[in-house]
């Protein structure tokens, strides 16, 4: 392979107690810990992993967001990318949106892989990767646990509800990372320097050719509800009692 | 748990400016994407690394087995983790081999990594600071054989400078550095309480010890600095045979169990080669030249283990239901999370007041020690100097006191089970204990303080502190939600300056004895002093933020103006009555004969 291309989201970090806004149309993210997307940051390994056996040649990180986002794609090239791209927008991308604008970064530099997360934790749509394969006319393996390569096909462990599913894809194929496929590595403090003077490309959603076309309107953001409190019950009848009271039994 | 990300980067953008430090040539590689990439890299390494093995390290600790230390099997690949991330040499210049990081922001990290497991911290920390010492003192050919490896984590540092007969006394050393035909010397002694002292993390340790020269003169005035390697190093960097320093035995700690103590016998077996750092006699010069950065991050530690008590507790006391409500007893009634009670929530709020507070003081020194270093005016560095030589007893001492009464206060919130092994908050508890005692225990650190840090350059130093600290009083007395502070604090510092005169008068009279006698109580006051302009500096800065930008963050800001007015109104009066019974000069402590105890 030449080019593999990654897909990196910024998302409020997961560590972060996330705050609703108070007008409900959103959650808060002023002054709020921001990182890469823990499913975005194990694509990426994913792909330093396989360029450091030497099936790749190159590792690119993309983003779509606001200009801050270029710290997530620092990260990105300190972690190893060789060079980033930032579609940079402050608008709500959705996933369709964000594929289409993938694909447009896609015919630009011809990449034989594209790796994303399997879902983004900000908004947990877990659509963007399909969407991608499809508008791309490729073939996808989703939730991927572990990918081998030979004679330009990719052989995919996937994490299915009944358990793993192996799947054969030709290349060039988009891949969407799951929780165990690695353990992303630390970011070394001289690779943050040498992040630095990587490429770092920002283009425009004009410069691409795209125009937002949002599918979807936020009605309401509501915090979870919180846990009810629990009951002590008497004994076994009163457990069971209780569980068919609740739809359980 | 691990100090949270929000408080450090409040202290370091909001209220250290970390932004305006990074204009100097110095830090000119460095912006605020390597300062939160040095920090993500810290908590994502603490919080995998360090954290979940914190208390496996505390309940297995070190053993001596056929001659070796063994250590929990994680301490590896902790340490491998915190020195391949590079973090040993991060402080250090571009040109000695680091990456030329702020002292502030490495602090910082190492304060999270402290909160996270303290005694995996112990290597990389001694490791650092071994270097440092080295790399300040030492010639061009020693520091090429032991830094490189040093910074790399290849080889690990210690320092030895107690002795059994020796301990704050360190006038009283013995160890012997017999001088060999080609410069090299020759060791023989015994070194008490060496954290790190022996283990098998890295191919190799070097030890900065402190010895007599044969024939040197007596007291502290004979003391040289050697680095002693266990193995000999060859001019390549590689390390060869032993160097016959032989492991006596382990102390067996109350906490901080995760950094193996040792007692170490040097020249036991054959003899045992050490290099002479600098100049001969100077060892104990060089050694306190280091002093301040050292002491600070023991300060910074004990902040940092105060820190983790504190959220221990809080978590605890948000999810732990328990009685009802002062106004509403019925039983019938659910009962309340703890945290509604009011006295829990005192014990909370003076963990917050005690732990935040002394992190900013902490961090508010390691600022200082940059703009020491960056500076290039020598009356603008030796002001600095001077300015971190006063602050440094405090900044060791008052989070060392007060973040372990923090830790206290968070068993008292989780009751019997925070006096549990069960839970960690003994554990930190016991951990924190160490930091009134090493690196210059509280009572030599109120010596240092009352008895040369406030008289130096005629006061001057100290004339300069509570200047700032009016001026921020006069500054803050036009905001009405802050000026009741300011008083307080205003009166605390005229009842200091009072108190300050009198003893200083004391000591001109040649009653030394007499006004050194209550030295500890009037390093803790001006201790409670500094931290309580330290909390109005914070309050301040926040309530600018919930002016300029209502609706951002307006819990963690109340939060912080809630702490102020704790620590002002609960904590402060201490100062004044301290203060009166300073003033009294009572001699109880001078006249007391062995016979009335």
């Amino acid at each position: 392979m030449k080019k593999i291309m990654v897909g990196l989201k910024r998302v409020v970090d997961y560590n972060v107690r996330i705050r609703v806004k108070p007008d409900g149309s959103g959650v808060i993210t002023d002054g709020v810990k921001m990182s890469i997307n823990p499913f975005d940051e194990i694509a990426l390994e994913e792909a330093l992993r396989i360029k450091e056996r030497g099936e790749a040649e190159e590792v690119i990180a993309v983003s779509i967001g606001p200009a801050d986002a270029q710290q997530q794609l620092r990260t990105g090239l300190a972690m190893g990318a060789d060079r980033a791209i930032l579609v940079q927008t402050d608008k709500l991308v959705e996933p369709l949106d964000a594929a289409r604008t993938l694909l447009k970064l896609i015919e630009k530099e011809s990449p034989e892989l594209v790796i994303v997360g399997k879902q983004a934790i900000d908004d947990d749509n877990g659509q963007t990767g399909a969407m991608l394969a499809a508008l791309w006319d490729r073939p996808q393996g989703t939730c991927v646990s572990e990918v081998t390569f030979a004679d330009g096909k990719a052989t995919v462990t996937r994490e299915v509800d009944s358990g793993l599913e192996t799947i054969e894809v030709d290349l060039p194929a988009v891949l969407t990372a799951d929780l165990r496929l690695n353990e992303p590595r630390y970011v070394k403090l001289p690779d943050i320097m040498k992040a630095k003077r990587k490429p770092l490309e920002t283009v425009s959603l004009d410069d691409l050719g795209i125009a937002l076309d949002p599918q979807l309107e936020i009605v309401k953001t509501d915090p979870p509800a919180q846990r009810q409190k629990g009951v002590m019950v008497e004994d076994v009848d009163g457990l069971i009692s209780a569980l068919k009271d609740k739809g359980l039994l | 748990m691990l100090i949270r990300r929000r408080e450090i980067d409040f202290l370091l953008k909001e209220f250290l400016k970390v932004g305006e430090l990074l204009n100097c040539e110095r830090y000119a590689n460095h912006d605020g994407d390597t300062i939160d990439g040095l920090l993500d890299t810290a908590y994502a390494i603490a919080e995998k690394e360090f954290l979940p093995y914190a208390s496996k390290a505390d309940i297995e600790e070190p053993e001596f087995i056929d001659g070796q230390v063994k250590l929990i099997p994680e301490t590896q690949a902790a340490v491998n983790a915190y020195s391949e991330a590079g973090f040993i040499g991060a402080a250090f210049a571009e040109d000695d081999g680091g990456m030329q990081f702020p002292w502030i922001a490495t602090q910082a990290a190492g304060a999270v990594f402290a909160s996270a497991n303290v005694g995996f911290y112990g290597y990389g920390m001694l490791t650092a600071g071994a270097a440092n010492l080295l790399n300040t003192f030492g010639s061009p050919e020693l520091k090429s054989r032991f830094i490189p490896a040093m910074l790399e984590g290849r080889f690990f540092g210690t320092m030895c400078l107690t002795e059994p007969q020796a301990g704050s006394s360190l006038a009283d050393i013995s160890t012997l550095a017999q001088p060999l035909e080609d410069g090299r010397y020759s060791l023989r002694g015994t070194k008490m309480w060496i954290s790190g002292g022996d283990h098998q993390l890295g191919e190799n340790i070097v030890h900065m010890v402190l010895a007599r020269i044969s024939g040197a003169p007596p007291g502290v005035k004979g003391i040289s600095l050697f680095v002693v390697p266990r193995n000999l190093v060859d001019e390549q960097g590689s390390s060869g045979e032993k160097n016959n320093i032989a492991l006596a035995g382990l102390n067996h700690k109350m906490g901080w169990r995760g950094t193996v103590n040792t007692l170490l016998n040097f020249g036991e077996g054959g003899q045992c080669e050490g290099y002479l750092v600098g100049e001969p006699n100077k060892g104990l010069a060089y050694m306190f030249q280091m002093m301040n950065e050292a002491r600070v991050a023991v300060g910074m530690s004990a902040a940092a283990l105060g820190y983790s008590g504190y959220m221990h507790s809080l978590d605890y006391a948000m999810n732990r239901p328990q009685g009802r409500p002062l106004t509403s007893r019925d039983p019938e009634q659910p009962p309340v999370a703890i945290i509604k009670h009011p006295d829990v929530a005192r014990l909370l709020l003076a963990q917050k007041a005690y732990t935040e507070g002394g992190l900013a003081l902490s961090l508010y020194c390691a600022r200082l020690l940059d703009e020491e270093m960056i500076t290039s005016d020598p009356e603008q560095k030796k002001a600095l100097n001077a300015m971190l030589g006063l602050l440094t007893p405090i900044a060791k001492s008052w989070p060392s006191e007060f973040c372990l009464e923090a830790n206290k206060h968070a068993i008292q919130v989780l009751g019997g089970y925070g006096y549990s092994r069960e839970y960690p908050v003994e554990r930190l508890y016991r951990d924190n204990r160490l930091n009134p005692i090493h690196e210059g225990t509280h009572g030599i650190q109120g010596l240092d303080l009352l008895g040369r840090k406030v008289f130096m350059d005629g006061g001057m130093a100290l004339g300069q502190l509570l200047r700032m600290v009016r001026e921020d009083c006069a500054r803050v007395s036009v905001t009405p939600a802050l000026s009741q502070y300011a008083q307080l604090i205003a009166k605390a510092t005229e009842d200091m300056i009072r108190v300050t005169g009198m003893l200083v008068a004391d000591a001109g009279k040649g009653e030394a004895e007499k006004a050194l006698a209550n030295a500890t109580l009037y390093l803790d006051s001006l201790g409670h002093l500094l931290v309580a302009w330290t909390w109005l500096r914070l309050a301040r800065i926040s309530l600018e933020a919930l002016e300029d930008a209502p609706g951002t963050d307006d819990a963690f800001y109340q939060g912080k103006l809630k702490a102020c007015h704790y620590f002002c109104t609960y904590e402060l009066p201490r100062v004044n009555s301290n203060a009166r019974i300073l003033a009294m000069r009572d001699g109880l402590f001078t006249e007391m004969q062995d016979e009335w105890y």
